[in-house]
């Protein structure tokens, strides 16, 4: 299999313009001929189901969660980049590029990048337009924060609810289409299973959480926009339900998944408190513009935080890179509080946490600026931790946050399955091997309000609008398929749960393919994997029946593909013989424990295609190509 | 493993959970024990343990909503001791934490009550009512695209604070459980006023009050008689002054209808 990135040719600031002249359009009064499904009603899905019915297609969404609103875009913190340049500070569409190119380090496609910060602009002025209620400046024109991995403010926020803001505006398009009848809308629905007809993507089947209706839909084209796979470590800083299912049961139908072991640890969450927790809480990386990361410089210093002077502590990170300090990318942070832990200077009663500390910065703009900026992440902190962090440092530890790899998407965003395509974070395409602070709403939004409305055009153009049938004979066998696995996870019977396989995957992954990586550790994880899925399909226990609410049920799927999914981040982690961005392979470092790259050797997407249940998956290469940037060590010192 | 708290002992504590099959079955409380709840854990954990307890005995675990576990998706409600969202002020039920309790002590969970809030299962109920509030009219007519620069539109920080505070609603449904009438006026209020405050709103504000406000009437939810239990238990601190700037719109657009 070649893959054809289908790069539009000439220079890197005139690709998408002219892309955009050079594809098919769709007559209007011919938009209503055709049907799209967009599964995920995440900031990616919602702005692409609201767009496509703008423009007259009739699009059918479809979301596991009660109401498409709460998808977990809707817990971003931080903020949301664009290339204003409002600041006056220097900032431009090449710089964000670069940026992020340079934050990815270097394992993204400069094409896609580019356009990523072209479109950033736009952005802000569709959501203002909606009524997204971004912080303001006194004089009433928006206001920016800066974000780690880069030197300007080019950061929108709504406090700490940005992502909240950002999906209740694209929530608000999507339902002002569901009241014009273009969007039918599928809550508490799961897609189980992607159809194809005559080799393209044609449809899918679902399951009704509550009624375990198993149904047929049919469509010209298949978008989906249903998130990151962060879940298969159990612990993360994911929702409960975030789940892989979706773009892993399109991998085992033809799409190639590309580098799935980039994975983004996120350098400030809340650390671990015992074997019962469920999920991770993050801490906006936009409290590292005020908060300074620290850890006593003596190894096992147990005394209180306050009472640890000054010249005893270790400002590592303002230490060892002076010029981003305490704003270095993510990656970098949070393999340096690893470190800083594994030298036996962790904090907390666990040892496994480093001091977030806004003393100077309430000392220096007041107790009420920083309630401004972050009452609710201080709030949060303070109800989970029983902590006031006013008073007292923050403990703070990486956690899995987001997953850069993804189905592989050409320049149009379609995978290797004609017709289906994949947005937002389900895809690998913009953020190389290591994603930017606030860059992750960017891109949902960009692939959906103006990538995906301009590509999937050229598609249907050149396809008859002729409807197929949800009785046709694929879908009913497809139908057959997911009734058949549902009823094989409940004639088990086992005795263990599926949390607890669940968890044993998580600890497998984050102990041998987490933070630091290494070949001996990853064979031995994928031993230990499929260990734990010939297991799951002897012993767990499903209790029940398909026809009602069954949480056991719905769990049981999503974790049978996590199994499958582990194993193939770690034969890419294995693959990849180097270290880059979240990838960091211990035998590839350089003596101040930077991640060392291999651009000879590495510098490809990692494509990989299924070959069959338990089978090793095939290996595709894309060159990656760097025409405008030249690659260099990342330094942020 | 201990969290920040190396003190915190575990708790045994008597649940009494409302279990219902489905929405035509008749439900009823029933009685569990927990053992060895470490004051860290949240409710939802304390709730997970019950259910891997009740799954390895071969027991139905029980339905509950919940998503992201951070008090943003308004996935999770629980009328935990006769209160929506639990004791602590401010906080969504995944939130609120194990220290908030005593060891000893006997908790009733029971899902939201309200006739537009059907029971699905257990704790799970139907609130897809007010989505269909939103789709009324919680939106500014504007199609991607084609839009001024954001910086066009000054707004001055006072109003786009206040518009903000409005827009923090997670439409979990706290306010409609906690009325006794069962209104939905605080809900629908935060996006009218949201709206109503932004110039960007202005254009569609008469045709959206009275669009929700029908909505809401057709859903089958009570009137509001300013009891402002609804604020009081609004885990993300709606304020009352919604409603009455709802009142105000609403009147005024009846006043000066363009519904003819």
């Amino acid at each position: 299999m070649i893959l054809d990135s289908k790069i539009p040719e000439g220079p890197l600031a005139e690709k998408w313009d002219k892309h955009k002249f050079n594809v098919k359009l769709v007559n209007p009064a011919n938009k209503r001929k055709y049907d799209i499904i967009v599964v995920g009603t995440g900031l990616a899905g919602a702005s692409a189901a609201a767009t496509l019915a703008e423009l007259g297609y009739n699009v059918k969404a479809f979301c596991f969660q009660d109401s498409p609103r709460r998808a977990h875009s809707i817990a971003a913190q931080g903020g949301i980049n664009a290339a204003k340049n409002y600041q006056n500070d220097g900032d431009s569409v090449y710089r964000l590029f670069y940026d992020t190119i340079k934050g990815g380090d270097y394992r993204a496609r400069e094409a896609n990048v580019y356009r990523l910060a072209q479109v950033s602009v736009n952005i802000i002025d569709q959501c203002v337009a909606q009524g997204v209620p971004f912080a303001r400046e006194y004089g009433g024109l928006l206001a920016n924060r800066s974000f780690g991995g880069a030197q300007v403010s080019r950061t929108f926020y709504a406090r700490g609810q940005t992502g909240q803001q950002l999906l209740l505006g694209a929530y608000s398009a999507l339902n002002r289409q569901i009241a014009y009848g273009k969007v039918k809308m599928y809550p508490r629905t799961e897609m189980l299973d992607l159809v194809m007809v005559d080799g393209k993507a044609r449809g899918i089947v679902t399951r009704h959480l509550i009624t375990g209706e198993i149904q047929s839909h049919s469509a010209h084209a298949v978008i989906l926009a249903t998130g990151g796979y962060g879940n298969v470590f159990f612990l993360s800083t994911n929702a409960m339900g975030s789940n892989a299912t979706a773009a892993w049961r399109a991998y085992k139908k033809g799409a190639l998944f590309a580098n799935p072991c980039f994975t983004q640890i996120h350098p400030t969450c809340i650390p671990v408190s015992g074997g019962y927790q469920s999920k991770l809480t993050l801490m906006s990386e936009s409290l590292r513009n005020d908060g300074r990361v620290w850890v006593p410089k003596a190894v096992g210093d147990n005394r209180a935080p306050g009472d640890i002077p000054e010249a005893e502590r270790d400002y590592f990170l303002e230490r060892k890179y002076p010029s981003f300090g305490n704003l270095v990318p993510r990656d970098v942070a949070s393999r340096n509080a690893k470190l800083a832990c594994d030298e036996g200077r962790g904090v907390g009663t666990t040892k496994l946490a480093v001091y977030l500390d806004f003393a100077d910065a309430i000392k220096r703009d007041g107790l009420d600026a920083i309630s401004q900026k972050y009452g609710n992440l201080f709030e949060m902190y303070a109800k989970i931790t029983g902590e006031n962090p006013y008073e007292q440092p923050m403990r703070i530890y990486p956690a899995v946050h987001y997953t850069m790899g993804g189905l592989w998407v050409d320049y149009n965003l379609m995978t290797t399955v004609p017709g289906l395509y994949a947005t937002g974070e389900c895809n690998f395409s913009d953020h190389g091997a290591n994603r930017l602070g606030a860059s992750a709403l960017m891109q949902g939004l960009a692939d959906g309000y103006f990538v995906i409305p301009y590509t999937i055009g050229d598609y249907l153009a050149q396809m008859p609008a002729a409807r197929i049938e949800p009785t046709h004979p694929a879908f009913k066998e497809a139908e057959a398929a997911v009734r058949a696995d549902v009823d094989r996870l409940l004639s088990i019977n086992g005795t263990r749960t599926v949390d607890e396989f669940h968890k044993a995957l998580g600890q497998i992954m984050w102990d041998y393919c987490g933070m630091a990586r290494n070949a001996e550790g990853l064979q031995f994880a994928k031993k230990e994997i499929q260990k734990l899925r010939a297991e799951f399909w002897n012993d767990v226990k499903v209790v029940g029946t398909n026809e009602e609410l069954n949480i056991t049920l719905e769990k049981a799927g999503r974790v049978a593909d996590f199994l499958e999914l582990g194993e193939l981040m770690v034969d890419d982690a294995l693959n990849r013989n180097e270290s880059c961005g979240g990838h960091f392979r211990e035998e590839y470092q350089t003596p101040e424990n930077e991640a060392l790259r291999d651009d000879e050797n590495y510098t490809y997407v990692a494509a990989w295609e299924y070959t069959g249940p338990n089978q090793q998956p095939a290996l595709h290469k894309e060159e990656l190509k760097f025409e405008n940037v030249k690659l260099t060590q990342r330094s942020y010192k | 493993m201990a969290g920040n708290n190396p003190n915190s002992k575990p708790m045994n504590l008597t649940l009494k959970v409302w279990r219902q099959k489905n929405t035509k079955a008749t439900g009823r409380l029933e009685t569990y024990q927990v053992k060895d709840i470490s004051p860290e854990m949240s409710f939802l954990e304390m709730l997970d343990v019950l259910n891997e307890d009740l799954l390895r005995s071969g027991q139905d675990p029980i339905a509950f909503d919940h998503d992201c576990r951070e008090g943003i998706c308004g996935m999770c409600s629980l009328y935990i001791n006769g209160r929506a969202h639990g004791p602590e002020r401010g906080t969504t039920t995944c939130q609120l934490h194990m220290r908030k309790f005593a060891d000893g002590d006997t908790i009733t969970i029971e899902p939201w009550r309200a006739t537009p809030f059907p029971i699905l299962k257990d704790l799970a109920v139907d609130r897809s009512a007010l989505d269909r509030i939103q789709q009324a009219g919680g939106y500014i007519s504007v199609n991607t695209g084609g839009v001024p620069d954001a910086n066009e539109i000054p707004i001055p920080k006072s109003i786009a604070d206040k518009a903000f505070d409005a827009a923090t609603c997670i439409q979990c449904g706290a306010c409609v459980a906690a009325c006794k009438n069962g209104s939905a006026m605080l809900f629908t209020s935060a996006k009218v006023s949201q709206l109503a405050m932004l110039p960007q709103g202005k254009v569609e504000r008469k045709t959206r009050v009275e669009n929700m406000v029908a909505q809401m009437d057709i859903e089958g939810f009570g009137s509001c008689t300013n009891i402002g239990s609804c604020a009081a238990e609004c885990p993300v601190g709606i304020s009352l002054e919604n409603i009455a700037m709802l009142n105000r719109e609403f009147i005024s657009a009846k006043l000066t209808s363009e519904n003819l």
